[in-house]
């Protein structure tokens, strides 16, 4: 999801830029800005007519009374921009309802190749790790060669059963599915339906004949991020047809920019709650129009580092890794430590592009990974002792450990040479540093309840010169 | 790509042929019937969403900005996209300036002509070789419809009375084994599989068996991926460059599948497909829906690749050659 509105982003950015150089808006330099916001969301297929009354609308509001009250045009019209984009995909709740009697039933409907099938699985997967229930899956796909096959392997990989019934119809699984649901006494019971055409009369009708009998209690449409133009009309005819409640938007890794999000939401009412972000089964997240609108806009996406950090990286290590640095005991075992942390939450193109300002020009720029890889294995063949005392490492050592890991000599200097100044650097960081840090800040960053991280937080009081 | 709604029926609209019915059977061969069975359920509500615009195109009408705007909005809706679209408004209204152009009557085969001046370079037919194996690499992202395209071309071979073999390089997805078997039965053609193998060495076996046992046509079958992903699009030429070791034309035909549903995004894939594998030719898979697939003329100013093949519909059957005359009165039917 990372990468999927860099273009846009670029060329909102430069929108601002042009902007933010004018003492005034006008409705000169408004008009010539929104002329290139409206092509990269043409660019990125968000529907024609949704790019239309977009552009119109920021434009009656930055050049209406609003801006002229403003003390500064560029952030107000950053501020429209942000606000239009966010209230065209939201509000959203990303929750599964699931409480009531029985079984609850989840149906899952679409075009074909959409992935529905592999969203089933996620979907499965999502619910048994964050709620208190026990899903369960029906294959009612029953015309697509393999499709049972495919859904029954998921169900093999996450330890879920799946109800199938080769050589039926899609009515009588759904049925059996849902007796065995309420036997087995498992929910929720999650329907994986044939992909169909939204135009063929027939395979609507059964779809609309299965909503009725089986009364979901939620149906998800399922959609490409990719669908260009006509995902809103698709989108519109499954909302005619069966009304569903909300939109999970898969295969969103790769370059999709994924308009489709700006449109669906904004032709049908109905939110995007869930994205598929590759074909892995844990990959499937929430959909936060609020974070998507400010990874349009440039601004990073803070909140995503942040929990990728927290799921990656235990919190008692980070303390133990903090008291190191403060004491000048950070030695190179602790730092490939380190490394392997950072390592686990992402490749570092991705993490990149959450942080702000930074994410949308990493366009081009390929990460070498392998400068990390080189690093951990010069660390690796070195001894314990080496590790916690570099300085003992000389010519012969040096020699050993390059032989080891396949490096030269020369790049084995060069990462203790490196090392010895990042210490250099930590010692007078922690040395006092945290308090000048501290102060640097603005108030409201250090004041309790704050965004402080509660680390930084507790040791400043700790040393009793804030609060 | 119906650009401007009409009740009346053409004759040689690719929207006619082939029904989106999901049902497998009653499916008549006969191209006449074909196109009696899409004349159903379609074209109400294709006239429903596209409609509008011939109101305004009648002969003898004024082509004034308001006109032009409509034109424009109904190019960007068949996903030609931003820059082609304003390349081919901009003709018009240089048209329209040169006089040219005298009213609105005359826009719709103005239009006509320059896009399919644009698109009748393109070698639409497979080029296959005198001597068989003719062998086909077949790739494009997940959910394109790849399998199912390769069905049907093995359906085509096996009516003009070729043998066919099927390689199951998709050794990722769960049972796309099986999808790609359930083909070779309905279509009578054999296949190559191996779920544990890793894909290239599926394809070497495949390579293997087309040429001890001398069959016609070789159609190897690979996982959806996504294009950004270089590790497994470098699978992709390992597969190629197993295939050309065994064979040293081969493949013969590189195709990507392409969703007639992709946006914008069917530009990048066809880049990073055609950067590592050298695509001879697309096919636009799904066209019998809403979509008009007009990325494939909008990505011609960018990477010349030809469409050789549309998909119309679910039945073994619905493959049709592609033909640009064709392709664009349906655009402007």
């Amino acid at each position: 999801m990372s990468i999927v509105f860099e273009t846009l982003t670029n060329t909102l950015e430069g929108f601002f830029g042009k902007i933010r150089g004018k003492p005034r808006l006008t409705e000169k330099n408004i008009q010539d800005g929104l002329r290139e916001v409206r092509l990269a969301l043409l660019e990125a297929d968000v529907n024609f007519k949704v790019v239309k009354d977009f552009t119109r609308s920021v434009s009656e509001k930055a050049v209406g009374d609003e801006v002229i009250r403003g003390v500064n045009p560029a952030e107000q019209i950053t501020k429209i921009v942000h606000d239009e984009l966010k209230s065209l995909m939201g509000p959203v709740d990303t929750t599964v309802p699931l409480g009531g009697e029985g079984p609850v039933v989840i149906m899952l409907a679409g075009l074909q190749g959409s992935g529905k099938t592999t969203t089933c699985g996620k979907l499965a997967k999502h619910i048994a790790e964050n709620y208190e229930a026990e899903p369960i899956l029906c294959a009612a796909d029953v015309r697509r060669p393999a499709a049972i096959d495919q859904l029954e392997t998921l169900g093999r990989q996450l330890e879920l059963p799946v109800i199938s019934e080769r050589g039926s119809d899609a009515l009588t699984v759904c049925l059996k599915a849902r007796m065995q649901a309420a036997r087995q006494n498992r929910s929720p019971l999650i329907i994986d339906t044939g992909g169909r055409l939204h135009i063929d009369d027939q395979m609507m009708d059964e779809l609309a004949e299965l909503k009725k009998r089986i009364k979901p209690d939620q149906i998800y449409l399922v959609a490409d991020a990719r669908t260009g133009q006509d995902a809103v009309n698709s989108a519109k005819e499954f909302n005619r047809r069966i009304e569903y409640d909300a939109v999970v938007l898969t295969n969103l890794d790769g370059d999709a920019r994924g308009g489709a999000a700006l449109s669906i939401k904004a032709v049908t009412g109905k939110p995007v709650k869930f994205v598929g972000v590759g074909e892995k089964m844990d990959k499937f997240e929430p959909f936060y129009p609020d974070r998507m609108a400010d990874r349009i806009l440039g601004m990073g996406d803070v909140v995503t580092l942040v929990e990728k950090a927290e799921q990656a990286i235990e919190r008692e290590d980070v303390e133990a890794m903090e008291e190191k640095m403060r004491k000048a005991r950070f030695d190179l075992e602790d730092f490939r430590k380190q490394l392997k942390m950072i390592r686990n939450m992402g490749p570092m193109k991705e993490l990149m592009s959450y942080i702000p300002f930074v994410g949308n020009k990493m366009d081009g720029v390929d990460f070498d990974e392998s400068d990390l890889d080189r690093i951990e294995a010069i660390i690796n063949s070195m001894t314990p002792e080496e590790r916690a005392r570099p300085q003992v490492i000389n010519a012969g050592r040096r020699n050993r450990i390059a032989k080891g890991c396949g490096h030269r000599g020369a790049e084995v200097n060069m990462l203790l040479k490196q090392f010895r100044q990042m210490k250099k650097v930590m010692k007078k960081l922690t040395r006092g540093g945290m308090e000048d840090m501290a102060n640097a800040l603005p108030d409201q960053f250090t004041a309790p309840g704050g965004p402080m991280p509660k680390g930084l937080r507790k040791k400043s009081k700790k040393k009793g010169k804030k609060n | 790509m119906r650009l401007f709604g009409n009740k009346k029926k053409e004759k040689n609209g690719y929207s006619q042929i082939g029904p989106p019915t999901g049902t497998v059977s009653s499916a008549d061969p006969n191209e006449n019937g074909m196109l009696g069975r899409l004349r159903s359920g379609l074209r109400k509500t294709h006239d429903k969403i596209t409609g509008g615009l011939q109101s305004v195109l009648k002969p003898g009408a004024r082509l004034d900005e308001d006109t032009l705007e409509q034109i424009e909005e109904q190019l960007y809706l068949a996903d030609i996209g931003p820059r082609t679209v304003e390349r081919i408004c901009s003709q018009l209204h240089e048209a329209c300036r040169d006089g040219e152009l005298a009213d609105a009557g005359g826009v719709i085969p103005f239009l006509k002509e320059r896009i399919k001046a644009d698109l009748r370079p393109w070698e639409t037919g497979l080029k296959l070789p005198a001597q068989p194996p003719a062998v086909l690499l077949v790739a494009g992202v997940n959910g394109s419809g790849k399998t199912t395209t390769i069905g049907k071309m093995a359906m085509r071979f096996q009516k003009e009375g070729k043998s066919v073999l099927l390689a199951a390089c998709d050794t990722f997805r769960a049972a796309a084994g099986e999808q790609l078997e359930i083909w070779a039965e309905w279509t009578g053609a054999d296949i190559v599989k191996n779920e544990s193998a890793d894909p290239a060495s599926v394809a070497f076996d495949a390579m293997d068996k087309a040429l001890s046992r001398n069959y016609d046509v070789l159609i190897i079958d690979t996982a959806g991926r996504v294009h950004t992903r270089e590790n497994l699009m470098s699978e992709l030429s390992k597969i190629q460059r197993v295939v050309s070791k065994k064979l040293p034309e081969a493949p013969h035909e590189t195709l990507m599948v392409l969703d007639a549903n992709t946006g914008q995004n069917g530009l990048s894939q066809a880049v990073r497909f055609n950067e590592y594998l050298e695509l001879t030719g697309l096919v636009l898979a799904k066209l019998d829906g809403t979509a008009r697939g007009g990325i494939v003329f909008g990505m011609r100013d960018q990477i010349d690749v030809p469409v050789k093949f549309v998909g119309i519909g679910q039945q073994p059957e619905d493959l049709a050659p592609f033909d640009p005359d064709k392709f664009v009165d349906a655009m402007f039917e």
